[in-house]
Formats: C-alpha cells, structure tokens, sequence
C-alpha cells in the first residue's frame, strides 16, 4: 500500500466535506432522532387492527378462553410464559393474561393505544363469563418498565436504518458525484494507490460513526429512557460490522453510477423495500410466511435482530454470530464485487 | 528541475505511433504521431472536437487507445503505470475540484499522492494563491481555479506537464498570469504538452506547434515556420463591390497568396504599402470599392485557415 500519508489526507477530505455540507448534517444526525421521536411519540400504535390478546399458559386466565374467543373485540391465543411476554414486548400482542385462579393478572404497555381497549374488553367477557358483579379478582400490571414498550424495540431499529441510510447514500452519493464532475479521473491520473480512495470514504465513515451512534443512544436514553441492556463492546462489534457491510454496499451501488439521479434511483431501490422488509417500524412477523426465507437473508433484518439482541436483550455478540457472519458476507461481497466493476470515469 | 534517476534520459519526453481511437462511429484520433523531445514546450493546435482531449489523455494513461504505441519519457503504460505518474503532472479539461475544500487543503491532498516534490507554501506561492490559501475553491475566480489546478498538476515536481487547454474561458489578464506560470515550469527544463485553440497562447508559449482536425496532424513546426509556410509576413482580408479574378489578384506587387472564403478575399504579402495603394487603384478602376478593408500580421489563425477554409475557433 506504501505511503498512508495519501490515506490520511483522502479521508480527511472526505471528513471534511462531510462537516461542511449542512444538509448531510441533517440527514445524519437530525432526521434519524426526528424519527424516532415522531415514531416514539405519535405512532406507539402501528397496527390499528383488532387488539390481540395472550393468556399465558397454565395460568388462570385458561379457564376463559372460551368466553374471551368469542368476544368480537379482541383475537386471543394461548403462549407460553417466554413466548407472551416477547409477544408484549414486540407488540404483537396488546395484553396477556397470567395469574392464578383467585387473582387474574393483566398485564400490558399503558402507551399503547390498543392495550386499553383489549383491557376494557377482555375484563368485560371475563366477569360476564364467570357470574355476577365482580367474583374474579383483576390486578392490572402496567409493562412500562424500561425496555418493554415499542420505543425501546424501535431504537435499535432506528440505529439500523441509520447505518444503512448513511452507507449506502453518504457513500454512494459522494462517489457519484466525484466522478460525475470527473474528479476521480482526476485523481488517478496521480500516483495515487486506488484503493487509499475507496478505503478512505469507509475510514471517514467510521469516524463519524464515533459522533452518529452515541448521539442516537444518548438521545434515546434523555428523550425516553430507552436503556441499554447489552455490554459496549458488543454493541460496537454488532454497529461497525453492520456500517462496513452498508459501506460496501454502498460502493457497489456506486460502482459504475455516471450521475447522481442514476445514483438515487439505484440506492432508493435498495433501501425502501429493506426499510419495510427488515423490521425497522414493525415486526418481520407480520410479513406471511412464504416470506420469511427472503427477509431472513438480507442484511438489514440481521443487523436489526443483532442490535435488538444485544440493546433489548442485553445478549453478547456472540450470540449474534449468525447474523454477524450474514452481514459481513454481504459486505465481503460486495466490496470485492465494487472493486472489480469499479468505473473511475 | 530535478535530476532525472532514470537512466533513459535520452528517450523524448513523448512518443507515440500510429495512435487511432473512436469512439463508436466518430473517429476521435486517426493515425497520430507525436515526438516531444525533453524540455520543450509543444502547443497541440485544434478547433473544438479535432481530437485534443482523446489525444492527451491517451498520452496521460487515461485512456486506451485503439491501437497505436506509447511512449512516456522512456516508459510504457503497461508497466510502468505508477512509476511514469509519479513524474507527470496533469491538469484536465473540465473538473471542477471539490468546493467545500480550502486552496491549501486541496494541495496538500494532492501532494501527499507523491513521493517528492515542493512544499505545500512553495506550490502555493508559485502560482500566486498564498493569500487565498484558506479560501475555499467555490469563492475562487475562474482563473484562480486554473492556478489551483496547475499547482496540484506541479505537486509532484513533474518532468512532463499537461495542460488541456488552461486558458478557455479566462479574461485577458487572468491569461496572462497563468502563461508565467507555465513560462517559469518551461524556463526550468520542464517539457509541456499544450491544448489550446488560441493562437496567440500557442504562439507565445510554443517552442513547436502541431495543427490538428479531425483527429489528425495538419502541420507541425515552430510558429514561425508554420507562419512562414503562407508566404507572406501580413495578411490582407478585404471584400469588394464588383468581380476581381484571383489571378489579378495574384499579380499585384509583394502578393504571396490569394484565398477566397465567401465574398471574403485574402491577401498574405511581405509590404503591405506596396500591395495596398495598388489593390485600391485595381478595384477602382472596376468601377467598385472595398465594402470592408483589415489588415494584420499573420498568425497560426491564417495557417488553419489556408489548410482547411475555417478558422479556428469557428469550431
Ligand atoms: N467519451 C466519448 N464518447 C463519445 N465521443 C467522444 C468521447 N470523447 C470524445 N468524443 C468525440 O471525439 C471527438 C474528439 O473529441 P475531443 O474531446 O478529443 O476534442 P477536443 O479537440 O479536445 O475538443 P475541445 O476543443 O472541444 O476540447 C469529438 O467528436 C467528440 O465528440
Ligand atoms: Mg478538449
């Protein structure tokens, strides 16, 4: 590679172009925290649909499941103790019902809008069923404790989005457009080693990572006291894993591009439908079936599940390492895929 | 100058044969060749689309050519890639640098991609922007844009410079400061390749100059001889009311030539107060006058227009 010395100064100039576009300013650090927090605030209800309901099983609640399959108002399903309270803490359902024979336990997210409904709904069947004015005694659990409601799952989804977003646009957009005003032509026709260009806009990336993720973190923490559960160390592995893996997607999606349009037509058609497929607003879940096996495989939907694994379930890296491994081969890929098709004019 | 560690010094600076290029039904180049001997400066000549561009930057590495060979002070591009751009300098036609960068930062930059060369001050200050270094590249003029270029062009202390037409959209004075800049690179031993299609750049920077269209070598030759080759030291370009034959025209004193371009007639002559009373008296006594009457000291301008009937910036 010989000299670094061209290395430092590319990606200083990269850096520094970046601090001094006002507007990518926004779009990285401003927008991602703007959305989560009209998300957090306005949209703790996605699914506007018939509340769902879990009874947990082997719990006193089992004995109305008749009676509550038959109110209109709310589905109900039976889950195991794990499988209900993950089922509340995604959102996929709104209550569930534990507790023994004498005291029914409702348990719920009080910010989510539907909850109070499949509360009103489920104690109205359940006391209709069992006789009288109030023979079963009902104690409601509010689920709001830190790390359970929809805006903690939503932040690591956030951060995600955000890795991808900033990869693919602040280097795709970049590469484009030097080369669109022949800058790159310019460039190779120094000595410079080619790949210190290509290397340098990932290092710059990098370092503004430094500044991007602890900001969303901190953010998440002061505006809505999203904790993290996961270790520092393991957040970071799962975060530059998934940012070099955008990176090099970035740079093939810029590989060949002659102009900025072409440039934005091509990354929007790789981030919008992993904005919706990956499970950064809601749940993969609720994608069918037949899907599934697609969602699995792109690199978005690893990132997210490693980042909610180790923010929400405060799991090691190396609990992630299947999704790590999907992400770096992604990335793999693509980098050498991008240097091979790479056009410098 | 440095001293040149490679012991092929003797090899021109540029040599190339029989280079061709098209790109798809255009013929960008066809069949050029070129010998550029070590610490001159070469003007290639040519209206817009003659091929100036492909040319150079086939000569720069930048593109392939068809078919033809290259010759880089003594070296090809096929192995010796990186060793022949540590010594080029190279400014191209059309790039705009980035313009959220400070002049300095720019040259810094540019000057890390070599292994030796000048100071980012020295560079600086030899093209005149030591006071607009913390300037950023948007606020800067067009020509000072053009002395930025040159000085990452000189970043690497370069035996051989490019330079794609340096001057095109730059006012009178802005011109000629950067002509002494490019006269000081040449002053010090350095060989340059020039595009322009100004004649007078050519003219005043050019220790040799070739006239290129339609992706060939018209002419080539110093100024003077190319100007020599009309014959005559002035040119006479004048339009009269009534028919007068050209070889009429031929026979007035001191007349070397006659040209013909529309209802425009051409005169080139060594003594313009002898040919000019005796043209007057000629149109006279046909009963017409002259609609129109210039003269002026012939130049490369007249070279074109005498091989191919246009002129030079017509394009
Ligand atoms: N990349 C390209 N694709 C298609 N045609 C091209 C390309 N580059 C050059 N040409 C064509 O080749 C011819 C020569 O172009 P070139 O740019 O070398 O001319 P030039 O002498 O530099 O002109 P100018 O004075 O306008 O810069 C032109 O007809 C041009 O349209
Ligand atoms: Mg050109």
């Amino acid at each position: 590679m010989g000299d670094l010395r061209s290395l430092g100064q590319l990606t200083l100039s990269r850096l520094r172009v970046m601090l001094r576009e006002p507007e990518i300013i926004f779009w990285v650090f401003a927008f991602p925290l703007l959305l989560a927090i009209g998300l957090g605030v306005a949209f703790s209800d996605p699914m506007p649909d018939t509340p769902r309901v879990a009874i947990e099983s082997g719990s006193g609640g089992e004995r109305f499941i008749e009676a509550l399959r038959a109110d209109p108002e709310i589905e109900v399903r039976i889950l195991g103790v794990e499988e209900a309270s993950d089922a509340l803490r995604r959102g996929e359902v709104s209550l569930v019902i534990a507790g023994d024979e004498s005291t029914l336990e409702f348990r719920y997210d009080p910010t989510r809008a539907e909850a109070r409904t499949a509360r009103l709904a489920a104690e109205r069947s359940i006391q209709r069923e069992a006789g009288g004015p109030a023979p079963v005694t009902i104690r409601p659990q509010e689920i709001e404790q830190r790390g359970h409601r929809y805006i903690d799952w939503l932040i690591p989804g956030i951060i995600g989005f955000n890795l991808m977003s900033t990869g693919l646009w602040g280097i795709g957009f970049y590469i484009t457009q030097s080369r669109q005003n022949r800058q790159l032509k310019r460039l190779i026709a120094t000595p410079m080693p080619r790949g210190h260009f290509l290397l340098a806009q990932i290092l710059a990336r990098f370092v503004f990572l430094i500044g991007e993720i602890p900001l969303l973190i901190l953010a998440a923490w002061l505006f809505f006291d999203v904790p993290m559960a996961g270790g520092l160390l393991s957040l970071t592995m799962v975060v530059l894993i998934g940012a070099a893996s955008f990176c090099g997607l970035g740079l093939l999606a810029s590989s060949r591009t002659r102009t900025t349009e072409g440039a934005s037509g091509i990354i929007n058609a790789i981030v919008m439908p992993m904005v919706v497929l990956c499970g950064v607003f809601f749940s993969t879940a609720r994608f069918p079936d037949a899907m599934q096996p697609l969602i699995r495989v792109l690199p978005l939907t690893a990132l997210n599940d490693a980042l909610r694994a180790v923010y929400n379930d405060g799991l090691a890296f190396t609990a992630v390492a299947g999704e790590l491994v999907l992400l770096a081969t992604w990335g793999i890929v693509a980098f050498i895929l991008a240097l091979r098709w790479f056009r410098w004019q | 100058m440095s001293t040149d560690p490679s012991p092929e010094t003797d090899s021109p600076a540029i040599r190339c044969r029989g280079l061709i290029k098209s790109f798809g039904a255009v013929q960008a180049v066809r069949g050029l060749d070129l010998e550029i001997p070590r610490g001159e400066c070469y003007g290639l000549l040519g209206p817009n689309g003659a091929g100036k561009t492909t040319t150079v930057e086939i000569l720069e590495g930048l593109q392939e050519p068809d078919r033809g060979e290259v010759e880089i002070l003594g070296m090809r591009w096929a192995d010796q890639g990186r060793a022949i751009r540590r010594r080029l300098g190279v400014q191209l036609q059309e790039v705009r640098l980035t313009d959220k960068l400070q002049v300095r930062e720019v040259v810094r930059l540019f000057r890390s991609f070599y292994p030796r060369g000048p100071t980012v001050p020295e560079l600086l200050e030899r093209v005149h922007l030591t006071e607009k270094r913390s300037a950023y590249v948007r606020d800067l003029s067009g020509g000072q844009r053009q002395r930025l270029s040159v000085a990452c062009a000189l970043a690497g202390d370069p035996d051989l410079l490019f330079l794609d037409e340096p001057t095109t959209g730059l006012d009178p004075q802005a011109r000629r400061a950067l002509w002494e800049i490019i006269e000081s690179f040449r002053d010090e031993g350095g060989t340059i390749l020039l595009t322009t299609h100004f004649m007078d750049e050519a003219e005043r920077l050019a220790d040799r100059v070739a006239i290129m269209d339609h992706g060939a070598i018209l002419v080539e030759g110093t100024p003077q001889q190319l100007i020599a080759t009309l014959g005559g030291a002035h040119v006479i370009e004048f339009e009269p009311t009534v028919r007068v034959e050209v070889l009429e025209l031929g026979e007035l004193p001191s007349v070397k030539s006659v040209r013909e371009r529309g209802p425009l007639r051409f005169l080139t002559c060594d003594e313009l107060h002898e040919t000019l009373p005796a043209l007057v008296d000629l149109v006279k006594s046909r009963g017409g006058h002259l609609a129109s009457l210039t003269t002026h000291r012939a130049t490369l301008d007249d070279v074109f227009l005498a091989r191919t009937g246009r002129q030079l910036r017509d394009g």
